[in-house]
Formats: C-alpha cells, structure tokens, sequence
C-alpha cells in the first residue's frame, strides 16, 4: 500500500522583548548565569506575575499577519511538573483560551507550487531555566542550574497537520522563521534556542482521511534535524505498517551516537500536568481599538513584497524571493530605488555582486556598512563612464571592506578609466607591434583575434581602459 | 495606665499629643509579651530590639515636629506568612524555617511608610492550613481566654496576640475563615476584605484565588483604620482592584438607619450551638432598636461550600506549594544522591500532615480523569454561592451570621477527625468563595467563659457598611455591658 506522511509542527519561538514576561528582569542572552533573576521569576514565596503588554502585543503580531483571530478574551493556565529548572514547579501558559486562532501561513514549496499550513492556534508562555549536566564530579553526576532563561516569553505556534513531507515541513518552519523576524518579534536564532520545534508524524492510506497513530520528537532546533527526524521516523513506520506491526504513540528524541530517533524516557511519558486556570492572572481583554493599533503598526509582510515587487518592478519569481528573504534587504533595494529607480540593475548588482561579498565574508547585515546612497554613486560613476563595471565589481569589494565612498576609492587608486583617445591609441600602436605574428593571422583572414588584441589592450592600461573606446579605435586603426 | 489594653486609634491621639513616647508603647506591648508568651505561643519571631529602635526613630521625627505616619509608633504584629524583607518567614513550617525573604510585602510596604512598628511574626497553621492553629511547626497558639482551648486558625497568633495585649493591631490572612474563626475565638474583630482590595504581592500563597489579607484589631475603628492603610490597588497584583476606596472611617460613621439586614437561615441550622445561635439572634435584636431591618433569607447552596472550597483550595494549594523542593531555597533533606529521591524525602520531611494531606488531595482533584469530576464542579458550585449571595444583597444590605457554629474547642479535641475540622469553617468559607468582605465581632460570651463571633457579610466593597454596623454594634454593646 501506498502511505502518505502527515507532519504537524509545535514552534516555540522566543520574543525579543527587552524584559520577562511576568517580571522586569532583562531578557539579553549570554549574561553570567543567575544574574537575570528576580523573586518573581526565581518563585520565591509571595510573589505574582504581571503580564508583559508588550509580549502580548508581539503575539498579536504575527497573529494578525497569518490571519489568526485573537481571541476578545484570553487566559493563562498552570501546567504542573516538578523540575529543578522551574523554580514555581509549575509554568504559566495558554490552554484553555489562547491568544489567537486559526489563521494560516502561505508557503512557496520547489518549483514555484504554493501550499497554505493551517495554524491551528498560537498562545504565550514563559521559558523554564537552563539545566547543565556535568557527567563527572566529586559526588558522580552534577547539575547546575542558570535561570536567566526562566520567564522569557515564548509564543507556541501550533499548526495543524497539514505537511505531507519533510521538506514541506523544512519549508514552513523557514517561511515561519522569515515571518517572526521579519516582523521583528523574535531573533529566530536557531544556535540561541530562540526557535525551538517539536514534530508530530504519522502515515495514512494515500487517499485516507483518517489520521493514523502519530509519534513525536520534541525540542529539535535546527531545520536539517527536524528532516532527518522527520526521514528516520516516517521510514520506519513505513516498515512497521508494511510488516502489519502497528505505530505506538511515543515520544521519540535523536540520539546522534545511534543516528536514530529512540524513544525517550518513559518518565516523560507519564506526566499529567494537571492543568488548570492560573489563579493570580486575570483574563486578559484584548478590544478591538487595540488590535487596529497593532494591525496599523505592522510592516508589509513578505508576500505582500514579492507580490508587489513582482508587479511594480517586473522583477522574476526567483530574483523576487532572494531579495524579500529578508526585511532588511529588501528595504535596502527599495532604499537603493528611491535613488537610483532602475529596477533590474539595482536588483541584479544585490543579488549577483552584494550577496556575493557577504557571503563570501559570511557576514550578516549587521556588518554591512554600504549604504544605498554610496551603492547608487557607484551605479552612477559606471553611468558616467568614470569606471567600467569590471572596475565597479572591484570598487564594490574595497567599498564593502572598508566602508569608504566609490569615489574616494576610485580616485585614491587610480581606478578612473582612461577616456583619452589618445592613450588608448598608443596602447593599441604597442599591442599591435608587439603582435607581428598575430597580426598577420588576423589579416589573413582570422578575425576572431579582434578580442584578443582587445584583451592585450585592456591589460596594458590595466582594465582601466573605456571597452568602447578600444573598439572604435582598433577597428579603425585595423582598417576595417 | 495600661497602655497595651488600649486600641490603636487612642494610642496615637495619646502619642499625637505627646503624653507618651512610642518607645513607651513599644515597651508596654513587649512587657505584655514576655508576661503572656509563655502561655500563647503566638508569635513565632520576635523583633524586639528592632521595634525599639524604630519607636525611638519616630519619637525624634515628632519631637522635630515633622510630619508623621498614620500609624506612628503603633506597633504591630504580621501573620507569618506575610514577607518582611531581611526577617525570617516560616509560614509555620519546617520547610520555610530558615527561609529569609529579600523583599516587603505590598501591605508591609505601606504600613512601613505609615510609621507603624513591626513587633514580630505571629504563629500559624502550616501555610495557613488549619482552622485551630495546631498544625503550626512552632507548636499550637493557646486561647488567651482558657489555655486549654485553641485559638483557632490559621491567624490563631495574631489573634491571641491582640486578644492578650501583646500587640494593638495585627495582620492575617484568610483563606476560608482564617481572620474571623480566630478573631471569633480570641474575642477580638477580625475583617477579611473583599477578594482585591488588599494586594496579595508578598502574602504566601495557599490558595490564590480566595487569599486575601486581613486585619485583626481590638475595636471597630481600628479595622477601619488598618484596613485604610493596606487597601488600595497594587500593579503587582494582577488580581488587585483598581478603584477608589471611600474614607472608611468616615463613612461607617454616617449610621445604619434603614439598613436592611438578611439572616440567613442555613446559618442557624439544628447544628448550631445553641449559646452562639442566642448570641447572634440577642445582637440582631440589639440592632433592631436601631433601626436596623432584619428579614430571613436562604443561601440554598451553603450546603456545598465546605466541598466545593476544599476542592478549589485544595487544587491551588497543590500546585502553590510545588516550589517548595529542597532545589533552591528552604528546607532540603540531607544525604538525597538522586532527583526524585531529593523531592520526595524533602517534602515529606518538610511538610506537616495536614499540608500533606491538602497536596494529595488538590493532586488528585486535578489528575486527568478527575478534573471534570471534581474541580470544574466545583467551580460550578462556586458560581452557584456567588449568584445566592447576588440574589440575598438584591433583598437586603448586609447578611449576619453567626462566625462559627461553636467557640472554642478543645486542644487536640478534632485533630483526629480533619472532616469535623473542615467543618468549622462552615461558615466563613462561603465569603470567600464569593469574593465578599465579612467581618467578626465579638458578641458576647457563653457560659464557660468563652467569646462567641458574630458575623457581617457584605457585596462587593460593601466594606463602609459592613463597618458601619459593626461600629454600631459595638456601641450598643457596650452601653448595655456599661449598664450591668
């Protein structure tokens, strides 16, 4: 029989507000460890929570840019379980009444095939602190403890299980990834833990509508470990179904050494986390006067970009897709437009010469220092016939390096391309003498070493040459 | 003059013109302490040197002729589960026995700022489980009026130590009763406020949606006054309500002419001592003659407050009191080399039987399977108490009630039998489940010699009236005791 695989995501995406979601401690990553705690997050006796406005709002973002309705009125539940990294032995999140519902994200899969994943709802929580296990230790194992991590605000995103493959999955975690930084809620670093996933599969009778029994793995966090999870496990229900053994529902984790999604711990099977409202917050009343505000403050979102940077800049799918991967470049371009309004030269340069140079420096936007008006003097110095654009190329790798302005740089090394006819004309009188043999050849007939002579030209004025001029002069200087 | 006899409010028209110094008060109430102490055992830590030095403090900001707090040099005794920042906090348990929280309570914070004096922490059931005060780690409070009697709980300490004179005005909490069944017990006046008027930011929790802190004072005015300074809107508690509160000691003075009264008739049930129930029925009749209305009513729902609160208590107990592993602060049992066994041996060493047996219970009510069952019937039941209540203030003002069905039992007499326990509570935990503010006062004694509570039960910030006639009460009380 043919099965199909059926894929639902849990994300847990950390928010980039500047303080805890029921505390004021700071949330910046990489501080000694207890250093970013309070009585509140640390659940010291006699203290309550106060929710964070701001991470409700951020929440309310990316609610209303995958069409989620948020709820007039939410509510924080406690989810009970004793670990020494959750200092109140239980964690306040959303059960009951979450922040939104039922929205979707619109993914672009291979080949250009568009495919929406139902969100099914998305709700806050706070994170649990960090447990360091140490094998060793003077009394056996040690565990330490940071819990600066403890009460960051985290949005769940669940969606429904609407993927059909591993790469589909792979692509909605990239798109969802793209969406929550570019809305600038959440750094989505993956590396930090900012972006965490858990994944449910199961197969079905291709063509079936009923669900069958579904395993998980929690806690993957990177895009290529959710996919071999993802392989791993649908291969091998694929041979428990087609040796008529049946799937056990299980939690599942990746054991590197194995290679292998093992089940884990039965222990962490067995939690009931006896859920119930959380007594110390009251629900929270979310109007409609406040979700216009933050419909109002959001940005244009990236397929409402491509889409228009499509239509009003004639640009193709491709080219489109590279320079909406994020917000910042695509402002960059747009910046770059609004001085310098030819739409295919500016996006050509990024794509080919920008992401090149940064690639190439491994370099992340927050190193690169060209600004647009500095890119367009460049554009406008190859306009000018000042430089040709082989030199450009070349000026584009200084500017990027050192951050200094295209004419600086150009003037400083002597990059000017030479205009003057007569220059080029006596560099053309040297090649030519100095190319008996090969002048001969191409005087008997071998045309096609025009370019070479060109090329012997333009290393005698070391590229600086104007490719123009060398032609109208060699032509005539070759009489033809 | 016996300064420690004496109420808040003519301690400081004494201070205020200068007739004594709060070092004096602040001695007169220790004196008190190290007379009576032996006895009670209600308070579990005291500051002796401390409050000393603070009441010198204040003597020299009034010889300065600065201004001062409302509460200027009154001392004042706090439940002990109620933070203090850099003072030990036990919740009268072995588990907290060392534990010194970094940080005052909301209400701390603003009497601190009115210039009262914190004489010390006073004793308690374990995490504010008990309706006796016998499940304390630090060993039962003794009922000032018979040492063989309990004080009853939880607020057991801060009631006998106002009942005693070992301090004029004191804190508690109340859970299910646990300010008015000891302010009934002890003879003194005991209000727990409408569920957000008083931050609980600082109060440790036991059962978060029906805490609330309470005062316990020798008079009518008094309340009025303490409660005026703790009450009012906390960001730090989301719970917390945010509206203005009216002058409380102005507007219970304003009479209760008109008022009507509801009694209702579950409360004066067969199992009612019949001294309390005489007791209760003679102060309404006082209040008659005052012009007060009196209609009987029903709260057809009574019947299932004591399950449905020991449910929903219970439930938010079990998962309040979670933090308390052994992992980080407090008690932690020695020699443990595994997680689990670290928990286990930590709580169960840590905790007394009682909190113990609440744990289990709120584990069980909420365990999968369960919940349906119990805790969301019971929140059902919680709405069907509410709306009795909503219907009872459409008829009249106020309800009155009798505190507890019976005064002051006998040490260890229901230790055995924690249902017979549960149910002194039968009356005070309906409050709570509706959020509502009550109040006990004193009404009399039996013939043994033992106070009897009578109490107020109001609407929602119907805490004006509630004192109101309260205030009149006891002026009619006392005219009549004035006339023997």
């Amino acid at each position: 029989m043919d099965y199909e695989p059926v894929i639902g995501l849990e994300v847990h995406i950390q928010l980039l507000t500047s303080s805890k979601l029921f505390c004021g401690c700071s949330t910046q990553f990489g501080a000694p460890p207890n250093s970013q705690t309070c009585a509140i997050c640390l659940g010291l006796p006699g203290v309550l929570p106060v929710v964070n406005r701001r991470a409700v709002e951020y929440g309310m973002r990316l609610a209303l840019a995958t069409g989620c309705r948020i709820l007039p009125e939410c509510s924080f539940s406690r989810k009970n379980y004793f670990y020494p990294d959750l200092p109140k032995g239980y964690q306040i999140t959303q059960y009951e009444k979450p922040l939104a519902k039922d929205g979707g994200l619109e993914i672009c899969l291979d080949g250009g095939r568009k495919k929406r994943v139902r969100i099914e709802r998305i709700q806050l929580e706070e994170d649990a602190g960090k447990s360091l296990h140490l094998e060793e230790g003077p009394t056996g194992g040690e565990t330490f403890i940071d819990l600066n991590r403890c009460g960051i605000p985290l949005l769940e995103v669940v969606s429904y299980p609407d993927m059909r493959s591993p790469e589909e999955a792979r692509i909605y975690l990239e798109t969802l990834r793209q969406l929550v930084q570019w809305l600038e809620i959440s750094d989505g670093d993956l590396e930090k833990g900012s972006f965490r996933c858990d994944v449910n599969v199961s197969l079905r009778p291709r063509g079936a509508t009923k669900l069958g029994t579904r395993t998980e793995a929690k806690n993957l966090n990177s895009f290529k470990g959710v996919e071999r999870t993802l392989r791993f496990e649908i291969s091998r229900q694929h041979a428990l179904l087609r040796s008529g053994k049946g799937v056990r529902q299980e939690t599942l984790q990746w054991d590197a050494r194995a290679q292998a999604a093992l089940p884990a711990r039965k222990k962490e099977e067995a939690y009931d986390y006896r859920y119930f409202p959380e007594p110390d917050l009251v629900h929270l009343q979310i109007g409609k006067k406040w979700i216009e505000q933050i419909r109002e403050s959001l940005p244009e979102l990236p397929s409402q970009r491509r889409e228009r940077f499509m239509n009003q800049y004639g640009l193709r799918a491709d080219d489109v897709r590279i320079l909406v991967s994020t917000r910042q470049l695509a402002d960059y371009y747009e910046g770059c437009l609004r001085l310098y309004n030819r739409p295919k030269i500016v996006a050509n340069w990024i794509i080919r010469e920008l992401l090149r140079e940064l690639n190439q420096r491994r370099w992340g936007p927050e190193e690169f220092k060209v600004r647009p008006s500095d890119l367009v003097g460049l554009f406008r110095l190859i306009d000018q016939g000042v430089i040709s654009e082989r030199i450009a190329k070349e000026v584009f790798a200084q500017m990027v390096e050192t951050g200094e302005k295209p004419k600086r740089i150009v003037e400083e090394r002597g990059m000017v391309q030479v205009q003057d006819e007569r220059e080029i004309s006596s560099a053309i009188g040297e090649v030519l003498r100095e190319e008996k043999e090969n002048l001969a050849k191409y005087r008997a007939g071998k045309i096609g070493l025009f370019h070479y002579f060109v090329g012997q030209v333009m290393k005698k004025t070391r590229g600086k040459a104007n490719p123009q001029l060398v032609n109208r002069v060699l032509k005539e200087k070759l009489g033809d | 003059m016996k300064l420690h006899l004496l109420p808040a409010h003519s301690l400081l028209a004494l201070l205020g013109r200068g007739e004594v110094s709060a070092e004096e008060v602040v001695s007169s109430f220790l004196h008190r302490v190290e007379e009576v102490e032996g006895d009670l055992n209600a308070f579990i830590t005291l500051f002796s040197q401390d409050s000393l030095t603070q009441a010198r403090e204040v003597d020299k900001l009034r010889a300065k002729g600065e201004r001062v707090g409302r509460l200027a040099g009154v001392p004042i005794a706090i439940k002990d589960n109620i933070c203090v920042q850099g003072k030990r906090m036990t919740c009268g348990s072995r588990m907290l026995s060392n534990f010194v929280p970094p940080y005052d309570a909301t209400v701390v914070r603003r009497l601190k700022e009115e210039g009262a004096i914190i004489i010390g922490k006073t004793n308690m059931d374990e995490f504010a489980m008990g309706s006796s005060n016998e499940n304390s780690f630090f060993g039962p409070v003794k009922n000032p009026f018979d040492s063989q009697r309990v004080s009853g709980g939880s607020s057991g300490g801060s009631a006998a130590a106002v009942s005693a004179g070992e301090a004029p005005m004191a804190l508690g909490s109340d859970t299910g009763g646990s300010v008015r069944l000891p302010a009934s017990f002890c003879g003194v006046v005991g209000l727990k406020p409408t569920y957000g008027l008083v931050s609980r930011f600082g109060l440790v929790a036991f059962a978060s949606s029906l805490d609330q802190i309470g005062v316990l004072t020798r008079d009518v005015e008094d309340c009025a006054l303490l409660l005026e300074v703790i009450a009012g809107y906390d960001p730090q508690d989301s719970t917390s309500i945010d509206q203005h509160l009216p002058d409380l000691v102005l507007e219970m003075k304003k009479g209760i002419k008109g008022l009507r009264v509801g009694l209702p008739e579950e409360y004066f049930s067969p199992e009612v001592d019949p001294q309390v129930k005489e007791a209760v029925l003679r102060a309404v009749n006082q209040l008659t003659l005052e012009g007060v209305e009196v209609e009987r009513v029903n709260l057809p729902h009574t019947t299932s407050a004591i399950a449905t609160y020991y449910i929903i208590a219970d439930a938010e107990a079990s998962s309040n009191l979670a933090r308390y592993d052994g992992a980080r602060y407090g008690y932690r049992a020695q020699g443990t080399r595994v997680l689990l066994d670290m928990y286990s041996r930590t709580r169960n060493e840590g905790f007394g039987d009682e909190v113990k047996r609440r744990i289990m219970l709120g584990t069980y009510v909420l365990s999968s399977g369960y919940y349906d069952a119990y805790y969301l019937q019971a929140q059902k039941a919680r709405t069907l108490i509410r709306k009795d209540f909503e219907e009872a203030f459409c008829r009249c003002d106020l309800l009155v009630t009798p505190t507890s069905p019976t005064p002051a039992f006998k040490l260890g007499e229901k230790m055995d039998d924690p249902l017979l326990m549960y149910l002194s509570d039968s009356f005070t935990v309906p409050a709570n489940l509706a959020g509502l503010p009550s109040l006990s006062i004193p009404c009399g004694m039996t013939r043994e010699g033992l106070p009897i509570g009578m109490q107020i039960i109001g609407p929602p910030l119907g805490e004006s009236q509630i004192l109101g006639l309260a205030s009149i009460y006891e002026q009619v009380a006392s005219k009549g005791r004035d006339g023997l």
